[in-house]
């Protein structure tokens, strides 16, 4: 329990450096004025449109009026967009979050049972083979893999379209594409991009895992019992092996979240990442403050939630023995 | 595996016992050498405007030019022979690879040792700091540093330098750790040898080997950031174009079926990662198996 609130706290602080350096940081750069009004503009309409942004305080001044409002739920207004920047960070959010757990369930689904056929055998040209697109699928940078995809199922076959989400349709209120056919012909490129890298982590961890675990006593023992080669995977390699698989995966979903960012460009999926990256273009900053935020919280809860999942399939945690 | 002190030979010979890692070696020379010798090597200079002739925008590989040259690998939307401005994205590319590489290297070995050596308070909020870094990745880290600092070869490697120290620190300061519990640090002590000198010539000396090991599998991570960065238009400007950024150019006309723009930019950068990978994973195997 104590443990857990000091995570907690942790957590929190970890939230509260990020945002004043994040503030700091953000609101450091150029005169987003200069961006937003026609340069024609003389000095009256310059300061009238500085004092609506509230640019024309103290820096601390306008960090505390940030983190009153934050607490609220209150991240300021777009410049460009002239909408709360929270609202557009959970506008967009679904689909960065569709695009990341899809990836995630590719490698998974994937990587677990080859990495498991490239453990269980690691000599066989199966397993050699599986070992080279793994070390393939760790050098490819995302952006790449993205763009032959396009090259190759968009331009050249002509099977799947390049941009966009697609036919969307509304689960208890959140826009998804994953249940309609052109949705997921939408999906399958951007997903696969951005679970290779992963597939690639997973695949590697899996096998690294059973050759370990194949040497254990435990694996010896179920063996002498007589009990099939099948069943001493299912029920005494598996098990064991899945608990740090799950802690990796549940981690990497963050960083799949950041990586998002890439392959929301390549394929103009309508995300978060992408937000950011026009955000950026010009200089919104309450978006690109309000996307930061979002993250970090995401990555926070993401960290918790592999914590109290770790618990559950490692019953050691839960009595407190290790 | 073999000890990190044996003669070179004895080191070159097992490593070119596995042939898939000669072949890289060789590979990685090859592409060090172009990278070096792009100036020289290169059909033309692909920034100098008066060489360029925009009569011979988007040809396909193997065009001939109205001048006689041939492009191998095409041009692009300035009439620029792909194969040169390759040779030059590469130079960018493997030098800001190496520059950034080198100085997070040095940024977090020294952070590493001071934290190591002090302990206390010092200790603790260096790795603090560490702690908070490593829960976020790097991507999006450098992401919003070149969004505050803005464009340029110097900014990307103050970014690339930012999210790598961290790591190396965190590296050195527990070998160090571990140096500077055995009896040799405790002799040297004894013998009145000076603080200093026995950090820097026996706990150094010790703790380098396998972090420079890691530091050349790093430089491909570093490469291919930079890539992805300059691609998404934050990393370096068009006046230095990367490797990144060549492929970033040629996108708009890969949906266009006109594939060598970005195709043959995104070859020669995997090439470059895969070869700095398979090098350094062989050596990282040879000569220290417990950090795989």
């Amino acid at each position: 329990m104590t443990y857990v609130l000091r995570r907690l706290a942790w957590s929190l602080a970890t939230l509260l450096v990020m945002s004043l350096l994040v503030f700091a940081g953000v609101y450091a750069i150029g005169n987003p004025v200069d961006l937003l009004i026609n340069p024609q503009a003389d000095q009256a309409e310059i300061a009238r449109a500085t004092a609506l942004l509230g640019l024309d305080r103290p820096l601390w001044e306008q960090y505390w009026r940030f983190f009153r409002g934050a607490l609220g739920g209150d991240l300021g207004i777009s410049f460009a967009a002239s909408v709360p920047a929270i609202t557009l960070i959970l506008e967009r959010m679904p689909a960065t979050l569709e695009l990341a757990l899809t990836a995630m369930l590719i490698a998974v689904t994937l990587g677990i049972p080859l990495g498991l056929l490239a453990g269980l055998r690691p000599r066989s040209w199966l397993a050699r083979s599986i070992m080279a697109l793994s070390t393939v699928g760790f050098a490819l940078p995302t952006f790449w893999v993205g763009l032959m995809l396009i090259m190759v199922f968009s331009v050249q076959l002509g099977w799947l379209p390049t941009t966009g989400r697609g036919t969307t349709v509304d689960v208890f209120g959140i826009p998804l594409s994953m249940f309609t056919v052109d949705g997921l012909r939408h999906l399958l490129l951007p997903a696969t991009t951005l679970a290779l890298f992963k597939l690639a982590l997973l695949i590697r961890l899996t096998r690294a895992g059973t050759q370990d675990a194949m040497l254990q006593d435990y694996v010896r023992y179920a063996r002498a019992k007589g009990l099939s080669e099948s069943a001493v995977v299912r029920s005494h390699v598996l098990p064991n092996i899945l608990i740090p698989i799950v802690t990796v995966a549940g981690l990497e979903l963050g960083s799949l979240i950041a990586f998002a960012i890439v392959t929301e460009t390549v394929f103009a999926w309508p995300g978060m990442g992408k937000l950011l990256i026009d955000s950026i273009n010009v200089l919104d900053r309450p978006v690109i403050v309000a996307y930061l935020l979002a993250t970090v919280c995401l990555f926070i809860l993401i960290n918790l939630l592999v914590d109290l999942l770790y618990a559950v399939l490692d019953p050691r945690v839960k009595s407190g023995t290790t | 595996m073999i000890a990190a002190t044996a003669p070179t030979g004895v080191l070159a010979a097992s490593y070119a016992r596995d042939r898939i890692a000669l072949i890289a070696f060789w590979l990685l020379l090859v592409l060090l050498f172009a990278a070096l010798a792009a100036p020289w090597l290169a059909p033309q200079n692909p920034y100098d405007l008066a060489q360029l002739d925009i009569l011979d925008a988007k040809l396909a590989p193997g065009t001939q030019s109205s001048a006689g040259l041939t492009y191998w690998l095409g041009t692009d939307d300035q009439g620029r022979d792909m194969l040169s401005a390759i040779l030059y994205g590469l130079r960018i590319s493997v030098g800001v690879g190496i520059a950034s590489t080198a100085l997070a290297l040095a940024l977090g070995l020294t952070a590493g040792m001071i934290a190591a050596r002090a302990g206390g308070w010092i200790d603790g909020l260096i790795m603090r700091i560490v702690d908070l870094q490593l829960s976020f990745p790097a991507i999006l880290v450098a992401l919003i540093l070149l969004a505050l600092t803005g464009q340029g070869i110097d900014r990307i490697i103050l970014a690339l330098v930012v999210v790598q120290w961290a790591y190396y620190a965190r590296t050195v300061r527990a070998a160090a750790l571990v140096e500077l519990r055995k009896e040799y640090v405790e002799a040297a002590v004894c013998m009145g040898v000076s603080e200093a000198r026995i950090l820097l010539s026996h706990v150094l000396p010790n703790v380098l080997p396998p972090v420079m090991v890691v530091a050349t599998v790093q430089i491909a991570q570093a490469i291919a950031l930079e890539a992805t960065l300059s691609f998404l238009g934050l990393g370096l400007p068009i006046t230095e174009p990367s490797l990144g950024l060549l492929i970033a150019n040629g996108y708009a006309h890969l949906l266009s079926g006109k594939y060598w723009i970005s195709f043959f930019p995104g070859l020669a950068l995997l090439a470059t990662i895969v070869a700095i990978n398979l090098v350094g994973d062989r050596l990282r195997d040879l000569l220290n198996p417990r950090l795989g």
